[in-house]
């Protein structure tokens, strides 16, 4: 089970092992946490929602393109969902590879997919009030089903 | 019967994750019409569908027994 939704604290350790190989010289660990302040503005917690079995699905087919673009590369991720507070890891992503920069890069890769095609939202909560988060650019939000200007940009 | 899902704000705009939808076959685009025209789930356009839990396309068909989530923009990570 290397692509997980998990709905309490992921162990971060746990998540790492699964990529252990004789064959990697480098493990690169993504920990994405929920930031308190998004352009001044104050989050006081989020709640992550998934289409967990389909969520599932596309972490896996991450893990798929991620071995044909690097074939030597083992990948584990796992994304909570619930609600999460100020500081709390929200996913984690570890990549072994024989060499760094591959690690790196495939790294990278994994979490800009996940922002791409994995079904999963936050809702932001605020002192003054909450929103579905319609993009990662953080741009775009659809509190009422329809599209409006958001105040903020990324 | 198919199965609808809804997430986000698709689910708190109608107070649902689920609703089921009398229809043996018609197209994902046939589908949010219908939903739009009578269960009133507006603002649908531009909302990415998945079939079964993979993204369809707008003419996509659908058929009885086959469940459809709609998919706003996601926001993981």
């Amino acid at each position: 089970m290397n692509f997980e939704i998990a709905k309490e604290p992921i162990d971060i350790q746990s998540v790492i092992d699964k990529v252990v190989q004789r064959e990697a010289g480098a493990i690169t660990t993504f920990i994405g946490t929920v930031r308190e302040l998004t352009h001044g503005k104050k989050t006081l917690f989020l709640i992550y929602e998934a289409y967990e079995s389909m969520a599932v699905k596309k972490l896996e087919q991450i893990g798929a393109e991620i071995g044909e673009r690097w074939p030597d590369a083992q990948v584990a991720i796992t994304h909570r969902v619930g609600k999460l507070d100020i500081t709390d890891v929200a996913v984690v992503i570890a990549v072994s590879t024989p060499h760094r920069n591959d690690a790196y890069e495939a790294n990278r890769y994994a979490i800009e997919r996940i922002k791409e095609i994995v079904p999963i939202w936050k809702k932001e909560h605020w002192e003054d009030g909450e929103k579905w988060i319609g993009n990662q650019l953080e741009t775009v939000s659809y509190p009422t089903g329809k599209p409006e200007k958001e105040d903020f940009h990324d | 019967m198919i199965k609808v899902l809804l997430f986000a704000h698709l689910k708190d705009l109608i107070g649902k994750d689920e609703i089921e939808v009398n229809a043996d076959e018609l197209t994902v685009e046939q589908l949010r019409q219908k939903l739009s025209d009578e269960y009133g789930l507006h603002g649908l356009e531009g909302v990415m569908a998945a079939v079964n839990e993979e993204f369809a396309d707008p003419d996509t068909m659908v058929s009885n027994g086959d469940t459809v989530a709609f998919i706003p923009p996601v926001s993981g990570g």
